[in-house]
């Protein structure tokens, strides 16, 4: 089976939405917060439960194993109900577990993802379950094979800012209203993104790689339309595409995108 | 074909905001039922919603709006397809006494196959130590049960001090604690076909078996019975029932020939595991009570009549719990509980 690094789910309606899966290593940085939030509170545990040491030394060792064992135990499943799929790791690095249809996550499902835990983390260090994450195509480990679960990772999305991105350019194609409105009906979503995305990660390229790249995109895009020679003549590559970003994303060239 | 993002956004915003509000409410709060009304109006919303989405995709590339409208859907869709499962009221002498005996007798067969597992287990150790006594010293992984068992009861029928004083709740709680890990331990190997599940069961038996043949060869039946009856009536079975419960995930892995898809097949079985697992760990608290306030109390302290008596009566009242709890007149069962299934695959 091919490995795929995001779930896609249809709905009865014909609409698709896809998730992006979450790999080992960021669960186990996850895990890692999570290990350290166990031990924090087991600390506090032992520091309140060692008063009741002034009572009664024999209760207070039993009350610890047993605050451990539950605290080991439960965390996972309290907060990840509590927060619905989420437990202190998970959110720091925008995890989250969800149903493998999509669906609400049930109680049982996170009952047994965490049960599950003690031979993911086998021998060591999730060593069963990171490999198990590794084979499956979901990026499972056994914990969420059984419980029908994944687990998603949400990125942060860098908003460009279209208008501080074009802003105070003069846009030499907007003499041509009709050309402008056939480069909107001929240009795909995908190719549009390319050349928006030129724009926002351009200090990422070096000098020659920037101009090779722009120069690229630039004679991939006259082939769709050409604009007539005097609107781009005295314009270099990067702001033929900006004419372009502008054209296509900001059709009345005003205001803000949201 | 782009679309005027800016125009778009302005008009459909007030939709998705309403949606989001609508579902931080319904997140918030679980319980909450919405009136026919405010169904329809949300239904409306997640429709729109969707729309919207499906243009973004179809005719922009942006990719904020993009993934915004992705999150909103997949959450509205949670929501409005969500499993059968209601938010209910918590009932646990119900889940105790009507469920969990329940779901232990409609996978009555996977209980019977670890029994059977860990009784040959029980045979092979006891046959072991009659043949060669000497290897008790690999066998047995408590120390304490390497010695002669004649000498031992001489030892702690003798003790005139309470060797646990002072810490018999700390040894009860250890108890509770090991034997739950184990018990979700066998249970979780269910993961290997169940193979690890029942070979966890035969070790165990072994154990048993060579301890409880050594004593009886040694002329301590009563000292044995009087010392594993009171909490092993209750540890030994729960720990087959986490077998059971290993079992039944086997069961599903495998599928054995049924149509139903691997992923639906465990979706069924879910909460039946929780509840055989949490009814384990219940049974273990209990053994581990009476292990350490009970069990660990010998003659003349606590004559074995006594003890014998009283784990004789909780393996009555533990058969007639597991076997006829829950049931109704004419042995009808209760309402299921909403996570349960009907399909049995013992």
């Amino acid at each position: 089976m091919d490995k795929i690094n995001a779930l896609t789910i249809s709905t009865p309606e014909g609409i698709e939405f896809s998730r992006k899966l979450a790999g080992p290593v960021t669960r186990f940085l996850a895990w890692s917060v999570d290990l350290l939030a166990i031990m924090a509170i087991n600390k506090l545990l032992n520091v309140l439960l060692g008063v009741l040491g002034l009572i009664s030394r024999d209760i207070a060792m039993a009350a610890t194993v047993l605050g451990y064992f539950i605290v080991s135990i439960g965390y996972g499943i309290v907060t990840e109900w509590h927060w619905r799929g989420q437990t202190l790791g998970k959110r720091l690095l925008r995890l989250r577990v969800t149903d493998v249809r999509g669906l609400q996550l049930r109680f049982s499902q996170i009952v047994i993802r965490n049960l599950l835990r003690f031979v993911d983390s086998l021998p060591v260090f999730y060593l069963v379950g990171g490999l198990a994450c590794l084979i499956n195509r979901r990026a499972q480990r056994l914990g969420d094979f059984v419980a029908n679960t994944i687990v998603v990772w949400s990125p942060p999305v860098d908003e460009p800012d279209l208008d501080q991105l074009l802003e105070g350019k003069y846009n030499s194609f907007r003499k041509y209203p009709h050309l402008e409105a056939r480069l909107r009906h001929q240009v795909s979503p995908a190719e549009a993104q390319i050349a928006l995305q030129a724009l926002v990660r351009r200090d990422e390229f070096g000098p020659q790689d920037r101009i090779q790249l722009f120069q690229s995109i630039v004679n991939y895009f006259k082939s769709i339309i050409t604009f007539p020679q005097e609107a781009t003549d005295s314009i270099s590559d990067e702001q033929y595409i900006r004419n372009l970003v502008d054209a296509l994303y900001r059709p009345k060239s005003t205001g803000s995108m949201s | 074909m782009i679309i005027n993002l800016q125009k778009f956004i302005t008009e459909e915003r007030p939709f998705w905001n309403e949606l989001e509000t609508v579902l931080e409410k319904l997140e918030k709060r679980p319980e909450l039922r919405l009136s026919l009304s405010q169904l329809e109006r949300f239904h409306y919303l997640y429709q729109q919603t969707s729309g919207d989405l499906a243009k973004i995709q179809t005719f922009s590339a942006e990719p904020n709006t993009r993934v915004y409208l992705e999150s909103l859907v997949a959450r509205a869709f949670g929501e409005i397809h969500g499993s059968p499962e209601k938010p209910h009221r918590l009932a646990p002498l119900h889940w105790f006494f009507t469920i969990f005996p329940q779901t232990f007798r409609k996978h009555i067969r996977a209980f019977w196959i670890c029994l059977a597992a860990m009784l040959v287990g029980g045979a092979f150790g006891g046959f072991v130590i009659v043949v060669d006594p000497d290897v008790k010293e690999v066998l047995l992984p408590f120390s304490h049960l390497h010695g002669d068992p004649s000498e031992r009861v001489v030892k702690e029928e003798a003790a005139n001090e309470d060797r646990l004083a002072g810490g018999k709740t700390s040894f009860s709680s250890y108890l509770m604690t090991h034997n739950t890990k184990v018990s979700i331990f066998t249970f979780s190997l269910g993961m290997t076909w169940g193979i690890g599940t029942l070979v966890m069961l035969f070790y165990n038996g072994v154990i048993l078996g060579a301890v409880a043949l050594d004593y009886v060869l040694a002329g301590e039946t009563a000292f044995l019975l009087g010392w594993l009856l009171p909490h092993g009536v209750i540890e030994i079975p729960a720990i087959v029932l986490a077998g059971q419960a290993g079992l039944v995930l086997a069961g599903a892995l495998i599928g054995w020939g049924r149509s139903i898809s691997l992923k639906e097949r465990l979706r069924n079985i879910s909460g039946d595991l929780v509840t055989l697992i949490m009814g384990v760990a219940v049974m273990l608290i209990w053994a581990g009570i009476v292990e350490a306030f009970f069990s660990q109390y010998h003659e003349p302290v606590i004559p074995y009549e006594v003890k014998i008596g009283f784990g004789v009566l909780e393996f009555i009242l533990l058969i007639l719990f597991l076997a006829k709890s829950g049931r109704r007149g004419g042995g009808k069962l209760h309402r299921r509980h909403p996570e349960m299934n009907t399909d049995d695959d013992g």
